[in-house]
């Protein structure tokens, strides 16, 4: 079973924009999954379309089996929304926003206090619930939306851009309530700027350009797919003169610091060997982009060609 | 969903409604007492004893259906059509399209809604024009049956108005342009019998007309149509309007891009 099949999807707007050019995937039961694409792509069209905020042209969608055209309502009944844009009214509670949206699921007053009250815990904002809408922070804002997508305890859950705008300590704590719900068996599909985030958190992903998939593979795949991976080299001394690497591709950059292209198969063993030869000490390493990265931004660029 | 289900999802929208006009009571439910004193002070103690009788009734007694009506269709339709727009204007009404609840629940729910606030409205305006007036309701089945359909006939026209409404103009416009020359000629201040032949026949195509009528023959037994012809229209006008504002709900206008 998968949680969510796309077959040939298309969205041409009135205004005659061609959104979605014949998009399909599928995602596994369970499964973390990223949909990832520049800005433009048609991922929050897509996103739309399969929570049937916006009407697609043509193509099937299925959510945990169910057709969405055949079970309009019954598909969405196991399905969270996390938009990308803060749809909150302000003038509420942060308890009375979530409280509401499990009455709209149609859960029972009772229910709807039990999970209100369990995923604003769990997105520690209990202790805010009392506050209106506006007197939130940013960050409790994109909290509160998790929690009012989650609320009606769904099997899948779709975020479009969720931890945007939020502060680093913030995202961290979004990514384990993300990792502790999908251990739970939940299908989470995100889309996010941050591709570290898709390679933290996602087994699998697809990339969507200019209305078409262009990808659609494990994030392990899409990693091995790199031909080159860049690793920055902060040295003790700034470089002076030539460096032989043996082969290996390098670049200066600012103060002390090179990067160096490892081709795959490579070890880094053999980039330290080489700075060993040239008695060049090396302090630290960090790689120049996340993988992913790399790993998107070569995908687009053999879509372009 | 089953009917539990839905009940829950009718109720909490439903409550939603009720306490988002009930929280901004001084907009909602003062000022209707306010404009409605006024026209009671006005025309019907200063005025009105210099008209002398209507239809067998002092003229303040003959006002007070009119102005009633007047109330509970006004204030119907401006809660459901501000406030369908507002949770579109706000994106909230995505809250609700991506749950299950099925669109003759959410059109159910607004509609509710706003004949709540219109029922409230109008027996504020009943004991208000007490202040003024002896007043005794002739049959209040009918009466009660009237309220309840002219409101929820002008709730379906809020929520076309809130559906298609693009700005918060657009749900300002149909209310002054048409919805006010229409009350105001609809009967609620004089008998059409009282008109020359060629306005009186113009004032049949009038809808507020029949329904003026019908709730004044449910307070004080009298009417100038007959109030079958009424009822029929005001339920013919329910179906057709909410038959109406479900599809174009089911086509997702005005809601789905």
């Amino acid at each position: 079973m998968f949680a969510l099949e796309i077959e040939d999807l298309t969205k041409v707007y009135p205004s005659g924009i061609q959104a979605l050019k014949g998009i399909s995937l599928r995602v596994p039961e369970g499964d973390f999954f990223a949909l990832l694409g520049p800005n433009g792509a048609g991922k929050s069209t897509c996103i739309g379309v399969i929570s049937s905020l916006i009407i697609k042209t043509s193509g099937c969608i299925s959510i945990s089996g169910l057709d969405i055209d055949a079970e309009p309502h019954l598909s969405r009944a196991g399905l969270g929304v996390v938009a990308q844009e803060f749809n909150l009214n302000m003038f509420e509670t942060a308890y009375d926003v979530v409280f509401r949206q499990g009455g709209y699921h149609g859960l029972s007053r009772r229910q709807s206090r039990i999970n209100t009250e369990r995923y604003l815990r769990a997105l520690q904002l209990w202790d805010r619930r009392d506050l209106k809408v506006r007197e939130l922070s940013g960050g409790m804002k994109r909290r509160l939306m998790v929690a009012k997508a989650m609320v009606n305890d769904g099997s899948v859950l779709i975020l479009d851009e969720p931890t945007a705008g939020v502060d680093v300590e913030t995202r961290h704590a979004t990514w384990d309530f993300l990792r502790e719900l999908n251990g739970e068996g939940k299908t989470i599909i995100l889309t996010t700027h941050y591709l570290e985030e898709a390679e933290q958190l996602c087994r699998d992903v697809a990339i969507i350009n200019n209305g078409e998939l262009i990808a659609n593979t494990s994030v392990s795949d899409l990693l091995h797919q790199l031909e080159v991976e860049t690793f920055i080299f902060d040295l003790a001394a700034p470089l002076e003169g030539e460096l032989r690497l043996g082969g290996l591709e390098w670049r200066r950059r600012e103060g002390s610091e090179v990067e160096v292209d490892l081709p795959q198969g490579e070890t880094l063993n053999r980039v330290f060997a080489e700075f060993s030869r040239c008695g060049i000490e090396v302090i630290s390493m960090r790689t120049r982009a996340s993988r992913l990265e790399e790993a998107f931004v070569s995908s687009l660029g053999e879509y372009q060609q | 969903m089953n009917r539990k289900t839905i009940w829950n999802s009718f109720c909490t929208l439903l409550l939603r409604e009720i306490d988002r006009f009930m929280r901004i009571w001084i907009q909602t439910l003062v000022p209707p007492i306010i404009t409605i004193s006024l026209y009671f002070l006005i025309f019907g103690a200063l005025i009105g004893p210099r008209i002398g009788t209507m239809g067998g009734f002092d003229y303040i007694q003959f006002m007070v259906p009119g102005l009633v009506i007047m109330s509970i269709i006004s204030n119907t339709y401006a809660n459901v059509s501000s406030s369908f727009f507002g949770m579109k204007f706000m994106r909230l009404i995505e809250d609700l399209l991506v749950t299950p609840t099925p669109n003759w629940v959410i059109l159910c729910g607004f509609v509710a809604g706003g004949v709540v606030r219109g029922l409230m409205v109008g027996v504020l305006v009943m004991v208000t024009a007490l202040f003024y007036t002896e007043v005794s309701i002739d049959n209040i089945g009918l009466t009660l049956a009237v309220g309840v359909l002219a409101s929820v006939i002008f709730a379906l026209a809020g929520f076309l108005n809130g559906l298609f409404a693009n700005s918060f103009d657009d749900i300002s416009v149909i209310p002054t342009f048409v919805l006010t020359p229409l009350i105001y000629l609809g009967g609620i201040f004089y008998s059409v019998d009282l008109l020359p032949d060629i306005w009186r026949n113009i004032s049949y195509i009038n809808p507020i007309l029949y329904i003026v009528n019908a709730f004044r023959y449910g307070v004080l037994g009298i009417s100038d149509i007959p109030v079958g012809t009424s009822i029929a229209a005001l339920l013919v006008g329910v179906a057709l309007l909410f038959s109406f504002s479900l599809w174009m709900l089911n086509r997702g206008t005005g809601i789905r891009q």
